[in-house]
């Protein structure tokens, strides 16, 4: 395992210029994610169209992990609905923690953070924003729910 | 203490000779030879200490205490020879007043627990400083809330120091006792203990003093600092996890209730009454970590078998050249940059998050830690998420200082 398989020019890119970063207002779903373990902490804001994802933000700090996987986050699951980004997050979470798992087609830039899973103590980068964004797909109140942290 | 004939001479501090007593220093990581510069959250441990808890596991075990078979017998004589050995170290009066636990945590919790929760009332203050380990903070929290106390915390300064007239100033008439580190683990600062425990004695303010991260770097002598208690841990001072003393002042520990009941706590128990023990039994209910006692007594014997005064000067060199090379990055910001410091160096890299900082220099072999050292009070005083820090045992080198450097370089690029 080399660093480069960690931090691919995707990551870096991404870390670099975070897509879709920023304040959404007026949102229908504000989830605050929390690694106390490191300190990250983002916020990831949803509007909803129905079922559907329209759009998608997020903000707060991270490392170069948790910013990248949060940006590729935004750009995959929007205009995605709600049972699609919670099916992406379960193939997200198999490549970040499975080793004998390949990447799926369906992941596309996603693809990316695979590196992660041969350092065990950075998983939790990738995934926060994901458990960040199952929690508020999940809610039938999403304004109302507790922050989500990874331990 | 040296001749003052060798005091004028400049001694050389072998450093490779200290090295081949740790024999985790010659592993490889990642291909690369291992440079260790993580002592503040765990020191390793020498060869006297591993064969110590080997020896003491293959041939002497038993529960200790009471035992009338020769291996309890062996046990219970070399857990308190260990005791010995602590009482001599840290100039403790008595052996009754070296208590073991399980480390710094438990320790402060004893103090927390066992004397302040009894005297405290509604109104009463504690007083700590801002650049407390969260183990010298939540115990406290948690006593204040359970007597309404209230908890007061001395200021910092931007260069992460402590200033005897800030804190002497927050003394008051309801300062009942008054906790603080030696050495803070998050910047490196030495904080001036002995005038703060005379500041707090002349109130009558008891003091209770968070020497983990002193005890590894300095000579601590618990009576020359005059304070009431002096907490650390095991496995900091190059000795065995899961263990650790606390020393009390005799008459204070005297005055305490026990802290958790159970077997070797006591002298005599009927459902009536229970007799408690004398001291330290009376803190040390249950069967303790035998061997990590043991291993803590041979850490002792090993420590005072070095010459600390060389030892101690290394580690300066080490903090100095750490300082140099590093501040001479473009972009590098050391946090933490007290007068007196331990050997420890705080940083953080603009565009580089102390996390990929952290794997990337693991890929060399590099191990530091990363992350808010569980002093998140003082991450928000810097406005700091997290931070890198390096922090150096006297069995560190130059050279891998300069390895420090040049993968932080080298992390720069990459992100750049």
């Amino acid at each position: 395992m080399e660093l480069i398989d960690l931090y691919r020019d995707v990551i870096l890119d991404h870390n670099r210029r975070p897509r879709n970063f920023g304040a959404l207002e007026p949102a229908d779903a504000s989830v605050e994610g929390f690694n106390p373990m490191c300190g990250d902490r983002l916020t990831v804001r949803l509007k909803m169209d129905h079922d559907k994802i329209s759009d998608i933000r997020f903000e707060g700090q991270g490392c170069a992990i948790s910013t990248a996987s949060a940006s590729l986050m935004t750009e995959a699951v929007k205009g995605r609905t709600r049972a699609e980004a919670l099916e992406l997050f379960d193939r997200v979470h198999e490549l970040l923690t499975d080793d004998a798992a390949p990447p799926a087609d369906e992941l596309g830039k996603l693809a990316a953070l695979s590196g992660v899973r041969e350092y065990p103590a950075r998983v939790k980068c990738a995934s926060l924003c994901w458990h960040t964004l199952a929690s508020a797909l999940r809610s039938s109140n999403p304004q109302v729910l507790p922050p989500v942290t990874t331990e | 203490m040296k001749s003052n004939a060798l005091a004028d001479r400049p001694l050389e501090f072998d450093v490779d000779a200290v090295r081949r007593h740790f024999p985790v220093l010659a592993r490889m990581v990642r291909g690369r030879p291992l440079a260790y510069l993580d002592n503040g959250a765990s020191a390793q441990r020498p060869v006297a200490v591993i064969d110590a808890v080997d020896d003491y596991e293959r041939h002497h075990h038993a529960n200790i205490h009471r035992g009338v078979h020769t291996l309890s017998q062996e046990a219970t004589a070399l857990y308190e020879a260990a005791r010995d050995r602590l009482t001599k170290f840290i100039n403790a009066r008595s052996r009754h007043e070296v208590i073991f636990v399980r480390g710094t945590t438990e320790a402060v919790n004893l103090v927390a627990q066992s004397y302040a929760r009894p005297r405290l009332v509604p109104g009463d203050e504690i007083l700590i400083t801002h650049l407390e380990h969260h183990a010298n903070i939540v115990p406290w929290q948690m006593v204040c809330e359970q007597t309404g106390a209230t908890l007061v915390v001395a200021p910092i300064d931007s260069r992460g120091e402590v200033h005897e007239d800030a804190v002497t100033a927050l003394m008051g008439p309801r300062t009942r006792l008054f906790a603080c580190a030696h050495v803070s683990n998050a910047l490196g600062t030495v904080l001036p203990v002995r005038r703060l425990i005379a500041a707090a004695k002349a109130r009558g303010i008891t003091t209770l003093i968070d020497g983990a991260q002193a005890v590894p770097h300095m000579h601590v002598d618990v009576q020359e600092l005059g304070c009431d208690f002096y907490a650390f841990s095991g496995h900091k001072m190059f000795g065995p996890t899961g263990v650790g003393v606390l020393y009390g002042r005799e008459q204070l520990l005297e005055s305490m209730p026990p802290w958790q009941g159970g077997g070797d706590m006591i002298l005599a128990v009927t459902f009536a009454k229970t007799t408690y023990n004398g001291l330290p039994y009376k803190f040390e209910a249950g069967t303790p970590n035998i061997s990590g006692v043991v291993g803590l007594g041979a850490a002792v014997d090993f420590l005072l078998g070095l010459d600390r005064d060389a030892a101690e000067r290394h580690e300066t060199a080490l903090l100095d050249h750490a300082t140099a090379v590093l501040s001479k990055i473009p972009e590098l910001r050391v946090v933490g940059t007290a007068a007196d410091k331990a050997s420890l160096v705080s940083f953080v890299v603009a565009g580089v998050h102390p996390h990929d900082l952290g794997t990337i220099l693991d890929e060399d072999g590099i191990a530091i830690r990363t992350g808010h050292h569980c002093a998140m009070p003082v991450m928000d005083y810097f406005k700091l998420p997290a931070t890198a820090r390096a922090s150096f045992a006297f069995y560190n080198t130059f050279e891998e200082i300069d390895r420090l450097a040049a993968g932080v370089e080298r992390a720069r690029k990459l992100f750049a």
